[in-house]
């Protein structure tokens, strides 16, 4: 899905092999993370931040005990 | 119980994290401790470590290779319990058998699991607040936050979830008060406490093995690891774990956030005028209250921050210590309700996190907040006594309830 250019312009990053289920990503913003049933992080959009939720996204990034999130800008994402 | 050490002498050499001044003052001691050292040791207990920076506490934590968690609670003598399983699985459990037995318990404390909690664990604590109302009248509006509140909650919902009987509360704490509090004592009194608490669990096994249920014991009962039925170990061991580390952990961060609200008018006024920010500050509260020091036994020799670590000696993990470190948070010592950026470790790192953080965290938060909507304006008013051990929150708060 590139949604480059359609108003999606962060993307947020998630690495599952350090995600420990803490959930404060899916807490903060669950307009971008939703949650297994393990209780671990999953990305909606494939990543994409919807425009308007760029601090959210910055913000659930900052609050991950483990270091498990990053976000991307646009470049970033499309060479993922 | 007594101890069997004496007063604490020096906290960088002699510490005793069961002698009661440790939790009464515990900032001041690892503040002291982080100038110091940063690495505390004590010959007691046979030889323990006291990291409290949060670079070490990390470490330690991610740290599979060197420190077991073959047994988490810091005693006078080292459990026979072996790695990789442990007495308490999946907290006393190494990789890989950690993996599968967490697993097992992961989906009953996911965020989707826990959410359609909120309405019965609400109900409850107005419950609370209305019987602590109606006796603070005769009281002159005097009441106790951790007695006749914190302490009642994570008894009721983890007794519902595991299906043990409602009115055996008194007795949980009692086997809490035991296994957490009771650790500098003889190796025959320890033996006693879990022979208590063994037999207790055995008859409610029994009981579930007769009446199938929908609870966790009995999930427990009829749950397998690949094809492979739970051992009759794990099974038990998984109950204790359940019924022993969701309760004075949950009413110690629900005791010391109402103490913190008790004693900072500001905090409390602003809570009351801007509800939408309590996420955020249960959060903080979280942070700087953190009630649970976790502990490792050393596998492997290893240097860490310069301190060489043995085979079998204790590690204490005080996450609560890591919260308040000034390398890692600004303004650590200080409660900001609305710090929006804070990475805490209240519930541990790595893959030993604490697997009822989403219920801990719904309990704190619905706790606070229908304290405040019951009693919005309160005090304190009167003696605070700490908690011993590894699980550090307020066993009194009393308070003044203004009308």
């Amino acid at each position: 899905m590139d949604l480059a250019g359609y108003g999606w312009p962060m993307r947020v990053v998630l690495d599952s092999a350090r995600c420990q289920g803490h959930n404060r990503c899916y807490a903060i913003a669950p307009e971008i993370f939703d949650v297994d049933e393990y209780g671990m992080a999953v990305l909606l959009h494939d990543g994409a931040v919807p425009t308007g939720l760029e601090d959210k996204a910055t913000l659930a990034a900052a609050n991950c005990p483990e270091f498990a999130i990053k976000v991307a800008g646009e470049k970033d994402g499309a060479e993922r | 119980m007594t101890s069997i050490y004496g007063p604490v002498t020096d906290w960088a050499t002699d510490f005793d994290h069961a002698e009661p001044d440790y939790n009464a003052n515990a900032h001041e001691v690892w503040s002291e401790l982080r100038g110091r050292c940063p690495i505390a040791h004590t010959d007691r207990y046979e030889g323990a470590w006291l990291p409290v920076t949060h670079e070490h506490v990390s470490q330690i934590a991610y740290d599979t290779e060197h420190f077991t968690s073959r047994s988490v609670v810091v005693t006078t003598y080292r459990p026979l319990a072996e790695a990789p399983v442990g007495n308490a699985p999946p907290i006393s459990s190494d990789p890989p058998f950690h993996h599968g037995a967490r697993r097992l318990l992961l989906p009953a404390f996911a965020p989707k699991a826990i959410e359609p909690m909120e309405n019965g664990v609400r109900t409850l604590c107005r419950r609370l607040l209305s019987d602590i109302a109606e006796a603070a009248i005769a009281k002159g509006g005097i009441a106790d936050a951790a007695v006749q509140y914190a302490q009642h909650i994570p008894v009721s919902v983890i007794s519902m979830m595991l299906g043990f009987p409602a009115e055996d509360a008194e007795l949980f704490r009692g086997f809490i008060h035991d296994i957490v509090e009771g650790v500098n004592v003889t190796v025959e009194q320890r033996f006693e406490s879990f022979q208590r608490l063994g037999d207790y669990i055995e008859r409610q096994v029994l009981d579930h093995v007769d009446n199938p249920r929908d609870d966790l014991t009995t999930f427990l009962l009829n749950a397998k690891i690949g094809d492979e039925p739970l051992s009759v170990g794990h099974v038990r061991g998984s109950i204790v774990l359940l019924l022993i580390a969701g309760i004075d952990t949950t009413w110690s961060a629900i005791g010391s956030s109402l103490l913190h609200l008790a004693t900072h008018p500001d905090d409390r006024r602003r809570l009351v005028a801007e509800p939408a920010l309590m996420p955020t500050a249960i959060e903080e509260l979280l942070r700087v209250y953190a009630p649970v020091t976790m502990a490792r036994l050393v596998s492997q020799d290893v240097e860490i921050g310069g301190c060489p670590m043995k085979v079998d000696d204790w590690v204490l993990l005080p996450f609560p210590a890591a919260n308040v470190d000034p390398a890692a948070f600004e303004r650590a010592d200080e409660v900001l309700i609305d710090r929006a950026e804070n990475r805490h470790i209240a519930f541990g790192l790595g893959i030993h996190r604490c697997l009822g953080s989403n219920l801990a965290r719904l309990e704190v938060r619905v706790a606070v907040e229908e304290f405040l909507a019951a009693f919005p304006d309160f005090e304190l008013a009167g003696e605070v006594t700490w908690s011993v051990g590894q699980i550090r929150g307020p066993r009194t708060v009393p308070v003044r309830i203004n009308a």
